[in-house]
């Protein structure tokens, strides 16, 4: 039994790294020993340490790392997995230095950070890069609170153990009150090098997929729709690029196997600081038995909503209130979307007390709304929007798509008057790639094996599997900000930028250009502009989209408290729209948060330009 | 007048195919671009607004950081940052057919394999084929060097060259292409022209069946045609064989699949009339164990 050893009560705040070292029953990190992990190719650590601003110190370096009897390769910081907890307070000087130990570059992003573009970390757009042997120093204003992370953005070492926890401690008074905190950042770990996971996404589709349809499953398809499928030559079960057989998912770098506990004491407000750091995996948190309210998303604070579950996006944090009354042993579970696996821990009142933990669901399947046919049927498979439990599915908060589908502008041709009834079960009239509806802006080639036909904005989607649990789910349109607008104005312009793929292929891009053929090509925009910018998804995956150096706002109906986001996860064959004021000068990267997909070429370069007076 | 006809045939049967693709590229029209516009602006239910950045927003490549960290520091990251994202190349082998053959008279043996390396565009991909009776002289043997270039989201079109070993010398100009049709049917088409100005192509269809997810039936057809009889070859003009056979696969892991089946061959018009004339079964009953491999 492990106990957390990222964990911390407020009262005592940070306690000494050799007191918080000594509850994890494991030997201090390399690093606190004054040894410096130098070619280190020891064992890392499982969990991390807490180092407090304003100066910190993060040392890459390579070594193995195992846990639940998998054993391999990894990059962690600092002799640990995850890296350790940068905690920082608002309004003071950060000063962040990161020393190279690695035989190749690297480089440390922090994610949802607001600071000079020179030190946002990624190579070959912000800096250099951080040589072998090298070391680069941010140094920065702390203008924000709140939960985020930093990971490396070389390559694909993210994926290898490179990422950590930052916690930024407001100025004044936090409105969220709270007795005792947990950051809770889930991950995942693989023995298998990340290149060789590329190599098999790009070759061999469906290649870590243990849950396709055959003859002989439990799938609730009718042979027509199995058929529909294959007709289209596409896979229901395509939720998940990289799940179980390769993974062990973790929390705080402790598999399920690890019985990670959080302790608390009954009566306690929990601040649990969710962080989703792993590389290509979507969570569903929930802790049975505990309602969970939600008061901040990407580190900002948002009007209290719960809920019973919620869904993470990769490099999406929520921070978490629970209150348990009684003592006893909560699980907290967080199971990946594919329903392949889940990483756990148990929040107990007393140690060794293990909580029960449920079994992994039935794995869900993709519906004709995901393919982009929202508005032209009612429902889908799986009972997609019929879910009467959430409340707030896509199509319950839609109830106009009918009269939308007669309107005379979104006349699709063939599609002229179609008889719902007649959809349900005829797909023929269908198509999957009809390019005619890309604005010129995209690049139509074989990057694009699919075409959103009638895109609807799902925002108030609460993910894919949770439209139909019979408890309540979070969604995107009942994030409320805790703050009055950020930016009165209303948008100057609009653009729409459509995320495309092939999934045989394994190609992702922007407007069906991949980076390495966009290259110098950037997404302009002047300083201080008011853009709305809506984002299509021709593809039948859904994309955690970030966007570096600003928040931007979702256009969720919330009006005056649209919530402020870093990442925003963009549903299959949907839309999601966000306004954003473009005052944060320099070149940014944005990007699909999926790792192998940013790394198939789904990422652009986004350039503020300066105000007139600095430049 | 058969000459016409086999080649309407390598036509009809190689069209569905190709023409899906052409069709997409082809509904590739801009031209309502400005209504979809219009209609994305009334969906947020605010006046239509410009997509383009105004001026101030600059223009030319983005530049930044080479104010902070020089240029020259910035250019190498700079370039190894798009070709990171996007320009993968990658080595690819597949041997899909390693089988043992058992049938009347001597077992026989054979080997399909093919690679590639390349970006997602562009590869160079090759083939071989063979096979032959155990203490017997190969039956056939060829390799292909192809260049293959996508056309379409599920289609490469390929050329190249094809080399035979067996029998009398000969090089083709291959022509051809492969992919994924609807339901997921794996399509290879080839015509060849050979040195001595031979036209034969060569279709072959294969389909994985899951059953559950390590056990898989895979049907497989292949069907050969020439435009001309080949006397040298022993091969008659229209369709010269066909080949069906069924597979069960168990994949121990998803690059390692060994196999066992049947497969059926037959020559047809002319290639049957030559088989009977050397003594030999113009149908052959095959009964295959193999592994199907790749990395």
């Amino acid at each position: 039994m492990m106990k957390s050893n990222i964990s911390l009560s407020r009262r005592q705040m940070i306690g000494s790294l050799a007191a918080l070292s000594a509850t994890s029953g494991l030997s201090m990190p390399a690093w606190s020993k004054g040894k410096m992990s130098h070619s280190n190719h020891g064992a890392f650590k499982q969990g991390s340490e807490v180092l407090t601003g304003p100066m910190v110190h993060l040392n890459v370096g390579e070594g193995s790392f195992s846990t639940s009897g998998r054993v391999g390769h990894a990059i962690g910081l600092n002799g640990s997995i995850p890296g350790l907890l940068i905690r920082l307070q608002e309004g003071t000087k950060a000063k962040l230095m990161v020393h190279n130990m690695l035989k190749e570059d690297s480089s440390v992003h922090w994610h949802g950070l607001l600071l000079p573009f020179q030190f946002d970390g990624v190579p070959g757009l912000s800096f250099p890069g951080i040589k072998p042997g090298g070391q680069f120093t941010a140094k920065f204003d702390v203008r924000q609170s709140g939960t985020y992370w930093y990971h490396s953005h070389s390559g694909l070492q993210e994926q290898s153990g490179h990422y950590g926890p930052i916690i930024i401690d407001p100025e004044g008074k936090d409105p969220v009150e709270y007795d005792r905190e947990h950051v809770i950042l889930l991950s995942e770990f693989t023995p298998m090098h990340p290149h060789k996971i590329m190599k098999r996404l790009k070759v061999a589709e469906g290649y870590f997929n243990r849950q396709k349809t055959a003859t002989f499953d439990d799938y609730d398809m009718s042979g027509e729709e199995r058929l529909m499928w294959g007709r289209m030559r596409m896979m229901p079960t395509d939720i998940a690029d990289v799940s179980a057989p390769a993974y062990t998912y973790m929390i705080n770098g402790h598999s399920a196997a690890d019985g990670l506990e959080l302790p608390y004491e009954p009566g306690e407000r929990i601040r649990l600081r969710f962080i989703n750091g792993s590389a290509m995996t979507f969570f569903n948190i929930r802790i049975p038995g505990l309602p969970l309210t939600i008061v901040q998303a990407d580190g900002q604070n948002v009007q209290p909503t719960e809920v019973d579950e919620f869904q993470i996006g990769i490099a999406e944090t929520y921070d978490v209130i629970v209150t348990p009354k009684k003592s006893g042993a909560f699980a907290l579970v967080a199971e990946s979307m594919d329903r392949s696996g889940m990483a756990q821990a148990t929040l107990t009142s007393q140690t060794g007390q293990r909580a029960n933990f449920p079994e992994l669901r039935d794995p869900p399947l993709l519906s004709m709304v995901d393919m982009g046919h929202g508005g032209m049927m009612e429902g889908g498979h799986d009972g997609h929007g019929g879910g009467g439990h959430s409340g707030h599915g896509a199509m319950d908060a839609k109830p106009m798509d009918h009269s939308k589908m007669d309107h005379s502008k979104m006349n699709h041709g063939a599609m002229e008057k179609p008889e719902p009834a007649a959809m349900d079960h005829d797909m023929r009239g269908m198509k999957m790639r009809d390019t005619s509806r890309l604005p010129d802006t995209v690049e139509v080639g074989p990057g694009i094996d699919m075409v959103a036909m009638n895109p609807q904005d799902r925002m108030g989607y609460p993910g894919l599997g949770l439209n139909n649990v019979p408890h309540r789910v979070l969604n995107y349109k009942m994030l409320r900000s805790l703050e009055m607008d950020h930016d009165r104005r209303p948008p100057d312009r609009e653009m729409e930028l459509h995320l495309t793929g092939n999934m045989e292929r394994y190609m992702w891009s922007f407007d069906g250009k991949k980076y390495s053929s966009v290259k110098d090509n950037p997404i302009r925009f002047a300083y201080n502009e008011r853009v709305r910018v809506k984002l299509v998804n021709d593809t039948m995956m859904a994309h955690p989209i970030h966007l570096h150096g600003v928040f931007f706002e979702l256009v969720n109906g919330q009006g005056h408290h649209q919530p402020k986001k870093h990442t925003v996860i963009v549903q299959p064959g949907s839309t999601a729209t966000f306004d954003v004021t473009t005052d944060e000068p320099g070149d940014w990267a944005f990007h699909c948060h999926l790792l192998y997909h940013m790394h198939a070429g789904m990422m652009q370069t986004v350039s503020v330009a300066f105000p007139e007076d600095v430049r | 007048m058969k000459r016409i006809l086999s080649f309407a045939a390598i036509c009809a049967l190689s069209s569905p195919v190709l023409a899906q693709e052409d069709h997409s590229q082809m509904d590739h029209s801009k031209m309502d671009h400005g209504e979809k516009e219009q209609v994305d602006h009334s969906d947020h239910g605010v006046p239509p607004k410009p997509s383009k950045p105004p001026e101030s927003a600059g223009s030319g490549p983005p530049n930044a950081a080479d104010s902070i960290w020089g240029k020259e520091a910035m250019q190498p990251s700079r370039d190894a940052l798009y070709n990171e994202h996007g320009n993968m190349k990658l080595f690819w082998f597949q041997g899909d057919r390693l089988e043992h053959r058992a049938r009347d008279g001597k077992d026989g043996y054979l080997w399909d394999v093919q690679g590639y390396y390349g970006g997602d565009r562009d590869k160079l991909w090759f083939k071989s084929e063979g096979e032959g009776s155990f203490g017997e002289e190969i039956e056939q043997a060829e390799v292909q060097a192809l260049w293959s270039h996508a056309i379409g989201p599920f289609f490469d079109l390929q050329a190249g060259i094809r080399q035979d070993f067996h029998g009398p010398d000969r090089t083709h100009l291959v022509v051809g292409a492969q992919g994924v049709a609807p339901y997921f049917l794996e399509i290879d088409v080839a015509t060849f022209l050979s040195n001595k100005g031979d036209l034969t192509a060569r279709i072959e269809g294969e389909y994985d069946q899951r059953l559950t997810q390590k056990l898989i039936l895979q049907p497989r057809a292949e069907i050969n045609l020439s435009a001309q009889d080949i006397p040298e070859l022993e091969i008659g003009s229209g369709i010269d064989s066909i080949e069906a056979g069924i597979r069960l696969r168990y994949e121990i892991t998803p690059e390692f699949g060994p196999y066992v089946g049947i497969e059926q061959e037959w020559k047809l018009g002319g290639s049957r009339d030559f088989a009977i004339a050397d003594g030999e079964d113009a149908s052959v009953t095959n009964y295959v164990v193999g592994v199907r491999v790749w990395f």
